[in-house]
Parts: C-alpha cells; sequence; structure tokens
C-alpha cells in the first residue's frame, strides 16, 4: 500500500466556503476533486501538499448538465461516469460519449470530474480535447468575482491553468449550432490506458451543406493541446469530402510535435493525429448526415 | 457442464476454496494483526549503479514512532548482510559496498504504523556516488563496459555463467546436408509476474523460546524455511513458515526476497512482530522478472519441409544477481526443450548469461523454467521455416511432428517425452478453429484491404521438477512428502507440501485422494501452506504440483487403501486378496453382501478389534520422487486482426487445445487455461518492463505496465485430448503453465500473418500499436523503446 505523507484536510460547505479555504490556507492547499489524479500523485509522494479542499459535497453548486438554447452548461463536478450516461448530451455532443468509453475505467469514472480534468490539464487527457474540439469556454470563480475564459486561454501548459491558487473551476460552457456534429477517437495499448494518440473533431454545416467550420482537438501529441486554427481555415466553405478530411489529418501531424514514448514513436503517433482526424471528421458527417435523415424522416 | 453432483473423485465441481475467496473471507498476508505488531517499510536506491558513500540514519531514529533503523552496515555486524540465491548466487540484504539496481534495498525503519514508517524513510540520508548503470545486456561483456560483480573475487567481466546442451558438430553437419537455411533474431522481452497480491511478510521472533514464525507470500513454504535457516543461522527446527492465502504467485513469490530478511531481522532487533507488505511500485520494480532472453536461431531443411537441425545462440539478461529459481544443474532452465514437438536429429545451443544493472530473477511468470522461451523460440523458426518453402503452417508442422509410435522419445537435447499424440491434438484445434474457412475468409479479406492473420503454435512441455539424480535447488532434492489421516468418523485430512496461490489445490487434491479411497471431496480437508503441520516438499511452481504432489497424492491414498484392505479382510474375516475394491468399499469377491465402507474400515481402524501385526490408526506418510518429468502438450491457434490504419491488433478469436494428460477437474483446467491466455495476450501485446539509458525502470505503477482485461481477450475456446503420462500415478501431466507457455507465439505468428501481404517478416513482442506500425513501415521498432531495438551484430554470444 503506498501512503501520503501527513496532511490536513477540510470539506467545502459552498463554491464561497471553498474559496475561503484556498485564500486563507494559500499555495500548499489544493482542491481535491475525484481525486484520481491527485491522490495517487500524492500516494507516490510526487506531490507534496499541506492541506486538501474537498469539494465532494457541493453537488448543487458543481454538479449538473444542462442543455439549454445555444449552449451546454457542465458543472466542474460532474463526474466522468455522468458524462457517459447523459442522454442529453447525445444528441448534440456525441462527442461526450465517444470519449468517456475510453477514458479510463468504471472505479476511475465513478470518481473523476470534469474539473479534474480540465485543471490537471495532463497533455493526455481527453476531456481538454473534448473541450477544444467543441470550443467551450471555462468559468473560474474567485474571490473577486467570476471570469470566463477559452479553452485557449484556460490551458497554460503541461500541468498549467488559468486557474489560480485561490479560484474554482465552476463549469464549462459549449456553444450550440445548428447543423453540426462532433465524434472522438483514441488509440490507447489497452482498456483503461491513456491515449497514445487521440482525437476529436466537430464539423458545422451552413444552410447549403458546406462547412462553416470545423474544429479539431488532439490530445498527446506534445505540450500543445489547444485548437488547430489552420484546419478550420482550410476546410470552412468546403463540402464534407474525403479529400478535405485527408487535408485536414495532414495539417493535424504537421501541428503536432510528440515525442517517442514507452505509448509509442513520435513517427507513429503522428500518423495518428492524421489518422484520427480523418476518421473522427468523417464521423462527425456520418452524423450529421444521419440526423438530417432522421429529421427528415420524422 | 452440471456441477451440481460433486463427483466421488475426478470430475467437474465447483472450487471448495471459493465460498471462502468470492466472500472475501480469505486470509491473506496483509489481513494479519498479531498483537504488539510492527511495521516495517525499505529504503530503496533511486540509481541503477553507484557506490554508497554514507547512509545516515540520525533523524530517522529520532522520529517519535520509530523503533529501528537497520542499514547495511548493520547487518555486516551481524553477518547477516549478503544471502544465498537459489541459484548458487549472492545477493544483499540491504546493500553495502554499491548499490547494483534501481529499487534495491539500502536500510529499512520499523515503526508503529505503516504511516511513520513511510514518512521516516524520507529522513534517511544517502550519498551515492554514481557509477554508469549497464542497461544493455547486449553490451554487458564490452571491454568497455563497467564491471557490476565486484563484490565476488576474481571476476574480470559481467558474465553470469556460460552453457550449452546438445551437439555442436552433429548440428553443423546437419546444416551442411540442407537444402534451405533460415535464420532470425528474436527477443523475448522482460517481463513481470505482477500477481495483484504484492509480496510480504510478517515475522515474529520469540526472544524466550528462540522460535521464528513467518508468515509470507511463499509459493515454497518448505525451502523458505530451510533458506531462513541458512540465512539466519537459527535451527531449522525452531523456525515455522507459514504460506497463508495467496493472491496470485506465477513464480513471483518463489524467491526469498531481501524483505523477507529484513522484516526477520526487525522482529529480532524489537523483539515484536514485524510486519512488510511491499507496494506495487516496490514489486514492479525489484521482485522477480522472466524472460529478457535475446534469442539467434536458424533452421536447416530439407526442400519439403523437414528439419534437420536447429541452432539457438541465447543472451539471457539476469539482473544484477543471478536469483533464477531453476535446478542446479540447468542454469539456463528447461530451454533445452527447444525442438519443440518435432522429430529433429541434431540440435545445439549456446547460452550466455550476463549480469546487468536490473533486478534480478529471471524465471518467475509462470515460471516454466525457460520453457516458454523455448515454445517462442521455435515455433517462431518453424513458421519462418514454412514462408521460406511456401508451405502452410499446419503441414510444416504435420511434416515434422514426433510420431505418435515413437514415445517415450528421446530428444537430440536428451529430453525423454513420455507420451504424445500430435496429430490429433492439431486436428481438434483445426476442427474447432474450422481452419479451412478461416483460410478463405482471410484470401476474401485480404482482396478488401483488411489485414486478418492466422496463427499456430504447437507446443510441449516438461514440467514436474523432478527427478531427484538430475534436479535439485540447492542441493535440496526435489522430491514432495505427502500425508494422509483418515479420521474415526471416516473423513480425511491430507497434508501437502505445495501451496496453492489459486490454482485450486484445496479442491484438486481432495479430488485426487477421493478417487484413490472413495471418499467424497467434501469430507477431505486439504492442509497447506505451514511447514509445522505439512510434510518437505519444494513448492509450487514450474507446474509440478500435480505432477508430483498429485502424484504423491495418489500413492499415500493407495497406501491408506491397502491398509484399509487389510483392516476389512479382518473384519469380514476373508484374506485381503478375496477383497474387490468398489469405489468407497470393501466387499467380499462373489458375496454381494458381504461389504465394508470406508467409514466403517476408519472406525474400526481406531477400535479395539484389529489383527496383532496392524497398528491403530489409518494413516500414511510418502514421498513422491518423480522418474522422469511429465510433457503435456498443445495445439493453439490465434485469428488476429490489424487495424490497417492505427496497427491496432485485435485478437479476434483464439482456440487451445491442451493435453494435459488425465483430467482431474475440467473446471480447474479450464479456469487455469484462461489465466494463461490473458497472460499470452498481455505478453504478446503489452507487457514489459523496459528501462531508460540510466538504468531507472519505466514500468513502476500498473499505469505503465499494463495488464489486459476482459476487453483486450476474446472469448477462449478450448477443447482437450487425453494422452496419459505413463509414469504418472494417474497419467496426470500439469497444466499451470500451458497457456502462458503457448499463446503469445501463436499471437505473433497470427500478426507476422496478417501483415504478410506488406512483406513483414519481423516483429518482437509487445505488439503494442507503435511497434506493429513502425513494422508495416518496413523499419523495426527505434532503438528508444528498450529493450527491444533491432537486435545489434555487436554482443550477440
Ligand atoms: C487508472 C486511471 C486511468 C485514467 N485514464 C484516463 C484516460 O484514459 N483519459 C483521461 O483523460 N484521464 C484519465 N485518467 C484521469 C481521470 O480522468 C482523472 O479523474 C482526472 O484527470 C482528474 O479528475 P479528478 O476529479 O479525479 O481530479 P482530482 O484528482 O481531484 O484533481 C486533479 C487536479 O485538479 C484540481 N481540481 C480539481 N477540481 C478542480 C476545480 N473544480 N477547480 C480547480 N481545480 C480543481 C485539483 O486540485 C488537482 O490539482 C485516469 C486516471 C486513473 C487513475
Amino acid at each position: 500500500m503506498q501512503v501520503p505523507a501527513p496532511l490536513e484536510y477540510a470539506r467545502a460547505t459552498s463554491v464561497e466556503h471553498a474559496i475561503a479555504l484556498l485564500e486563507r490556507l494559500g499555495e500548499e492547499a489544493r482542491i481535491v476533486a475525484g481525486g484520481h489524479s491527485l491522490i495517487p500523485m500524492m500516494k507516490l509522494r510526487l506531490t507534496h501538499l499541506e492541506y486538501l479542499v474537498d469539494i465532494n459535497d457541493l453537488h448543487d453548486e458543481l454538479d449538473f448538465i444542462r442543455v439549454e438554447r445555444g449552449e451546454v452548461r457542465i458543472g466542474a463536478l460532474t463526474r466522468h461516469r455522468d458524462l457517459l450516461e447523459s442522454e442529453a448530451l447525445v444528441p448534440e455532443l456525441p462527442i461526450f460519449r465517444d470519449a468517456e468509453r475510453v477514458i479510463a475505467d468504471p472505479v476511475v469514472r465513478n470518481r473523476g470530474t470534469l474539473g479534474g480534468s480540465l485543471c490537471q490539464a495532463d497533455p493526455s487527457e481527453d476531456l481538454s480535447s473534448v473541450c477544444t474540439t467543441l470550443g467551450a469556454s471555462c468559468v473560474i470563480r474567485g474571490v473577486s468575482g467570476e471570469r470566463v475564459v477559452s479553452m485557449e486561454e484556460f490551458y497554460r501548459g503541461p500541468y498549467e491553468t488559468a486557474v489560480g491558487p485561490a479560484e474554482i473551476l465552476t463549469e464549462v460552457r459549449i456553444p450550440l449550432r445548428p447543423h453540426s456534429s462532433n465524434a472522438y477517437a483514441k488509440v490507447d495499448r489497452r482498456a483503461g490506458d491513456w491515449a497514445v494518440v487521440a482525437a476529436g473533431a466537430a464539423l458545422w454545416l451552413d444552410d447549403d451543406g458546406l462547412i462553416a467550420d470545423a474544429r479539431v482537438g488532439l490530445a498527446a501529441v506534445g505540450p500543445n493541446t489547444t485548437g488547430i486554427p489552420a484546419i478550420s481555415e482550410a476546410l470552412r466553405g468546403r463540402a464534407p469530402s474525403e479529400e478535405a478530411f485527408a487535408e485536414a489529418g495532414e495539417l493535424a501531424a504537421a501541428a503536432s510535435s510528440p515525442t517517442t514514448d514507452g505509448r509509442g514513436s513520435a513517427a507513429y503517433k503522428r500518423h495518428l493525429a492524421a489518422e484520427l482526424t480523418r476518421r473522427t471528421l468523417r464521423r462527425a458527417a456520418e452524423r450529421i448526415a444521419d440526423r438530417a435523415l432522421e429529421r427528415e424522416s420524422a | 457442464m452440471s456441477v451440481d453432483v460433486e463427483p466421488v473423485g475426478h470430475g467437474r465441481m465447483l472450487r471448495k476454496e471459493d465460498p471462502r475467496l468470492v466472500r472475501g473471507r480469505g486470509t491473506f498476508c496483509d489481513d494479519l494483526t498479531l498483537p504488539r505488531q510492527l511495521h516495517l517499510a525499505i529504503l530503496r536506491s533511486p540509481v541503477a549503479h553507484a557506490r554508497i558513500v554514507y547512509v545516515d540514519a540520525t533523524a530517522a531514529l529520532a522520529h517519535p514512532k520509530v523503533k529501528a533503523v537497520v542499514t547495511g552496515a548493520d547487518l555486516v555486524e551481524r553477518g547477516l548482510a549478503w544471502m544465498p540465491t537459489l541459484a548458487h548466487d549472492v545477493q544483499p540484504v540491504l546493500a553495502t559496498d554499491k548499490v547494483r539496481f534501481q529499487g534495491q534495498e539500502v536500510a529499512f525503519v520499523v515503526a508503529e504504523d505503516r504511516y511513520a514508517a513511510r514518512d521516516a524513510l524520507e529522513l534517511i540520508d544517502v550519498e551515492y556516488d554514481v557509477l554508469p548503470p549497464v542497461v544493455d545486456a547486449r553490451r554487458a561483456l564490452d571491454d568497455d563496459t563497467p564491471l557490476i560483480r565486484d563484490d565476488v573475487a576474481g571476476r574480470a567481466d559481467n558474465r553470469c555463467f556460460d552453457w550449452e546442451t546438445g551437439d555442436a558438430a552433429a548440428t553443423d553437419a546437419a546444416f551442411a546436408r540442407a537444402d534451405v537455411v533460415v535464420a532470425d533474431d528474436l527477443v523475448y522481452p522482460r517481463v513481470h509476474p505482477a500477481p495483484l497480491e504484492t509480496c510480504g511478510a510478517i515475522a515474529d521472533f520469540d526472544r524466550v523460546s528462540g522460535k521464528l514464525t513467518v508468515w509470507v507470500t511463499s509459493q515454497a513454504p518448505h525451502a523458505h524455511r530451510t533458506l531462513f535457516a541458512m540465512m539466519t543461522g537459527l535451527p531449522e527446527h525452531k523456525i515455522r513458515v507459514v504460506s497463508p492465502d495467496i493472491g496470485g504467485g506465477f513464480g513471483n513469490k518463489v524467491p526469498v526476497y531481501p524483505g523477507y530478511l529484513c522484516a526477520i531481522v526487525g522482529s529480532m532487533v524489537t523483539g515484536r512482530p514485524v510486519k512488510w507488505i511491499e507496494d506495487r511500485t516496490e514489486n514492479l520494480v525489484s521482485t522477480a522478472f522472466a524472460r529478457d532472453f535475446h534469442l539467434h536461431g536458424e533452421l536447416a531443411a530439407t526442400s519439403d519441409g523437414r528439419i534437420l537441425g536447429v541452432r539457438a545462440r541465447v543472451l539471457a539478461d539476469h539482473g544484477a544477481f543471478n536469483a533464477v529459481a531453476a535446478p542446479a544443474k540447468y542454469p539456463g532452465g528447461f530451454f533445452g526443450v527447444f525442438t519443440g514437438s518435432y522429430a529433429v536429429d541434431a540440435a545445439h545451443c549456446s547460452t550466455t548469461a550476463v549480469y546487468t544493472t536490473k533486478a534480478p530473477g529471471g524465471v518467475a511468470y509462470a515460471c516454466s523454467f525457460r520453457i516458454a522461451e523455448a515454445v517462442y523460440f521455435i515455433e517462431r523458426m518453424v513458421d519462418l521455416l514454412a514462408r521460406e518453402l511456401g508451405l502452410d503452417p499446419v503441414e510444416i508442422r504435420r511434416r515434422n511432428f514426433i510420431p505418435t509410435e515413437a514415445f517415450p522419445y528421446l530428444t537430440a537435447t536428451g529430453w525423454v517425452y513420455d507420451s504424445g499424440d500430435y496429430p490429433r491434438a492439431l486436428d481438434e484445434a483445426l476442427r474447432i478453429a474450422d481452419y479451412d474457412a478461416l483460410r478463405a475468409e482471410q484470401a476474401e479479406r485480404r482482396e478488401r484491404g483488411e489485414l486478418m492473420g492466422i496463427g499456430l503454435a504447437f507446443f510441449t512441455e516438461a514440467v514436474g521438477a523432478g527427478p531427484r539424480k538430475h534436479m535439485d535447488i540447492l542441493g535440496l532434492g526435489m522430491a514432495d512428502g505427502c500425508e494422509l489421516t483418515v479420521h474415526p468418523d471416516g473423513r480425511a485430512v491430507v497434508r501437502l507440501s505445495v501451496q496453492t496461490q489459486g490454482q485450486g489445490h484445496e479442491t484438486t487434491f481432495a479430488q485426487i485422494v477421493a478417487e484413490e479411497i472413495g471418499i467424497p471431496p467434501a469430507d477431505i480437508e486439504v492442509v497447506h501452506g505451514d511447514t509445522d503441520a505439512t510434510p518437505y516438499g519444494l513448492g509450487t511452481y514450474g507446474s509440478r504440483s500435480t505432477a508430483v504432489s498429485g502424484a504423491a497424492a495418489a500413492l499415500v491414498a493407495r497406501q491408506v487403501r491397502d491398509k484399509a484392505r487389510r483392516i476389512a479382510a479382518h473384519l469380514l474375516e476373508v484374506a485381503p486378496d478375496d477383497l474387490e475394491w468398489t469405489k468407497g468399499s470393501f466387499g467380499v469377491r462373489g458375496i454381494p453382501t458381504a461389504t465394508v465402507t470406508m467409514p466403517e474400515v476408519a472406525r474400526a481402524a481406531y477400535g479395539i478389534d484389529l489383527p496383532d501385526d496392524l497398528e491403530s490408526g489409518l494413516d500414511a506418510h510418502v514421498s513422491y520422487n518423480p522418474e522422469n518429468l511429465t510433457f503435456p502438450f498443445g495445439a493453439y491457434l490465434a485469428v488476429v486482426d490489424v487495424d490497417p490504419g492505427t496497427a491496432v491488433v485485435t485478437v479476434r478469436r483464439f482456440v487451445a487445445v491442451d493435453d494435459c494428460g488425465t483430467r482431474i477437474n475440467d473446471m480447474i483446467i479450464e479456469g487455469q487455461v484462461h489465466r494463461g491466455l490473458t497472460d499470452g495476450v498481455g505478453v504478446a501485446l503489452m507487457e514489459y518492463v523496459g528501462f531508460d539509458e540510466h538504468g531507472t525502470c519505466l514500468n513502476a505503477s500498473l499505469m505503465d505496465y499494463l495488464i489486459p482485461t476482459a476487453l483486450e481477450v476474446p472469448t477462449w475456446e478450448t477443447g482437450h485430448t487425453v494422452t496419459p503420462s505413463p509414469h504418472h500415478p494417474i497419467g496426470a501431466k500439469g497444466i499451470g503453465e500451458a497457456a502462458t507457455v503457448g499463446s503469445p507465439p501463436a499471437i505473433v505468428n497470427a500478426v507476422l500473418d496478417a501483415l504478410a501481404p506488406l512483406g513483414v517478416t519481423r516483429l518482437d513482442m509487445p505488439l503494442t500499436p507503435s511497434r506493429v506500425w513502425e513494422a508495416m513501415q518496413g523499419r523495426a521498432a527505434p532503438p528508444t523503446d528498450p529493450p527491444h531495438g533491432p537486435t545489434a551484430e555487436k554482443g550477440t554470444p
């Protein structure tokens, strides 16, 4: 059994309380959500903390999935499992179910949270890619109030985010637009393993069926997990086609800077960036077509 | 498949141990808490190779909950710093001069609780003078490679041993005659058994009685008792080793680890029971690994595919200390069976084993004494020959099989295979798989650009070590004792020297005895694991429990039955020869009403009316020294799909036909096979222990050392044939390792078959998507992905 070093622990009763605790305890305090990233690091004694502020009681404030007009809002304490099982997300954002099926295992999914995933900011993390793909924004709250940042602003580099020491990520907001869909694909060495490479893709079509916007988010291809604007630029105004998706794949490969490690060679990972970009764009396009058919037959 | 009616003897039945285990009522080492128990934690080296400048424990000793801190220097004073390994080498309990692998034991703390013990490790100050590590076995013997084992006087290089088997001249002659020669380099990477329960011990030394009791995760409690006596200098009769429920062993719990000795010393120093339970990282980085073989193979054959000769050159990486568990005369294990299931007249193997700055070990993981390596070797090579000659992999095997009538068969390297019927097992596998249909499907899929592969492996194992005249470990013969007592109420207790780690001994051995004395398995209690309650024997590994102790159990039961016959004869007032045994009772031949049951005999055995020349009681004791090993075999077939875009390998089907001789309980056998096949998928596709250039282990957690899940394995399709062993009392051969041994080559051959249209001929495990993709690009895996870069020409022995 691996055991962490001694530490103090407090259970927050509200977001406000949690922020106040962080403010008072300073740099050596940390939020614990699902604990599936933080606790292993503490047990391996790779992270030394003096205080844990537990936000697991804050269901009312932080644990929700709300599909509203033009926007989906997901609370930071929403568990992987709820994202996997949510029927509300499936029509517009099937990418969540795609991704959650291949994130970790049921034990981890029962506890791990959206907020923890994003705040951990591991470059191999899947939900950051999903949020990047969807052009999500993050709501951060501190003593002086709330601010909303884009994923590009949120993610500052490996294990670094825009969330300050006395701040909390409270929710993620995802804009909804018509004629769109999205998909996620991951290659791993075994179920429950982190990605060798993963890719998310989202397509938005205009009324003529041409690509109004396209976004791709990659995981595990280097320190940068933010979007690839070149893909949006290259695809806008074109009809969805194998050729266009192949081009996007090449751009994805070019935008990635993977390293060789136990999960694979850099060349392979770059290849996967292209391959999975193609596959997910194709899948997103198929889904848009399927939904159009469904609407017609309805 | 009904298991409702329990057989009185062999047959399918539910496991007797499972009501306990599935309810969480097992007792594993860490479940035990002794009064006044303390906790021990070990400080391990963060570097692979370094001279220890000093170890300062002052701050740790000042921790309020710490009872003792012990360093290598302290152990030198007690003469306990170094301990013998199972392979006539030595290994430090705590490092004294140098550390020789990352994770090596440097000091230990005994404290009031586990947390304090762990915290205090951080207070021990060690200065290391770092030396260059030796990571690549192929460089271990180079002139400029640093010497690892300078503790042994006169040692000049990192050579561990050289070993040869077979006839070099005859093999050269066979190669000279050959129409075709194929050659290849193969790597069987270092893998780890990774049992879910890590290793651990609770040592309790009673200063008053001088008795030491050690509860320990041991596959071989008696051998460990002898070793503890050798290591500590305590008299052996004052040592009791108890191996409670074991959460998986796979060979990992055969060696004696420094941690066990630390717990013993900790208890001696503090006078209190001391518990040490390894954490996951410690288990993965410091305990016995398996394999780590670099192989060069050559086959000589006629143009119609008859194998004339086999050559093998092996470079074996043994880590920093030779801690292999193999019979003493077999330093290279049983790799000598590398001619596989084939009638080959000439074969030769030369092995060079080297030291590297890695964890010691070398046989674990369904230990198999290197048969896993031998089977992998020959099955890859035979496929290579088939490909060279344009023959179907089925056909090449058929042409070379040892003919059924040739058993017992003496191989070119001196092994006597006891019995076999290879074509029958192969036919059964092909039938289950519908081989012709699979080939047709493959042709169709290839047309569509899909990559489907079919792979075969036919293996023969040599298990049940072993005959005393050939086999010993540290001078201990490999015979197993067994005791059987039938109580006055007709229920029995059988005492074994072997210890289950999940294989179901409590059921299998009850069934073996039941078959012989006609008492239901439910009425036979199996006692094992406690050296004070069981007879001597060398333990469970190398698929030896059924092959050796199973024979002992059958023989001891027959002795009891013989005595019962004499008592029955007395009761029925006839001569013993007039009695007929039908399972459970004796009857007088020709007089159907004159019978006496085993329980009646048992009651009488403790009564007052016994013949004068018979002692009271109904019990017996045997020690079984096997005449030969047993040679289980099997035909395995894997069907795989490789995603052309991502190179991900999916094992779609797997057919396993096993012949382990007489089958005692099909359910347990199938369980063993399922487990081993899952191991095989792990080894073939994802498992390996890698090191970076500093000698740091890259797989120190189960996030990095991948073991397969249900999602990576297909629904197993098992079948069997039965070819009993002629010399085993009940004809059983052992099944524990068959599937671990046989499945990796089937999977790798299948993947190579899938990739054949791309011209891929070489591939080393593990077949991760990246490695497969690199091979599809015509490249071997990059050397930065240790330890399976392409075999360099330099350094191969
Ligand atoms: C075996 C295993 C396999 C895994 N596999 C995958 C995988 O395949 N893909 C994948 O994407 N992930 C994987 N994970 C990670 C998993 O998704 C984690 O649960 C997730 O990364 C972190 O979520 P958490 O709620 O557990 O965060 P915690 O561990 O509780 O916290 C992580 C970090 O985020 C901070 N934090 C948490 N919530 C907030 C908040 N609301 N505001 C500010 N800071 C916050 C914490 O202070 C901490 O620094 C795996 C984990 C394990 C243990």
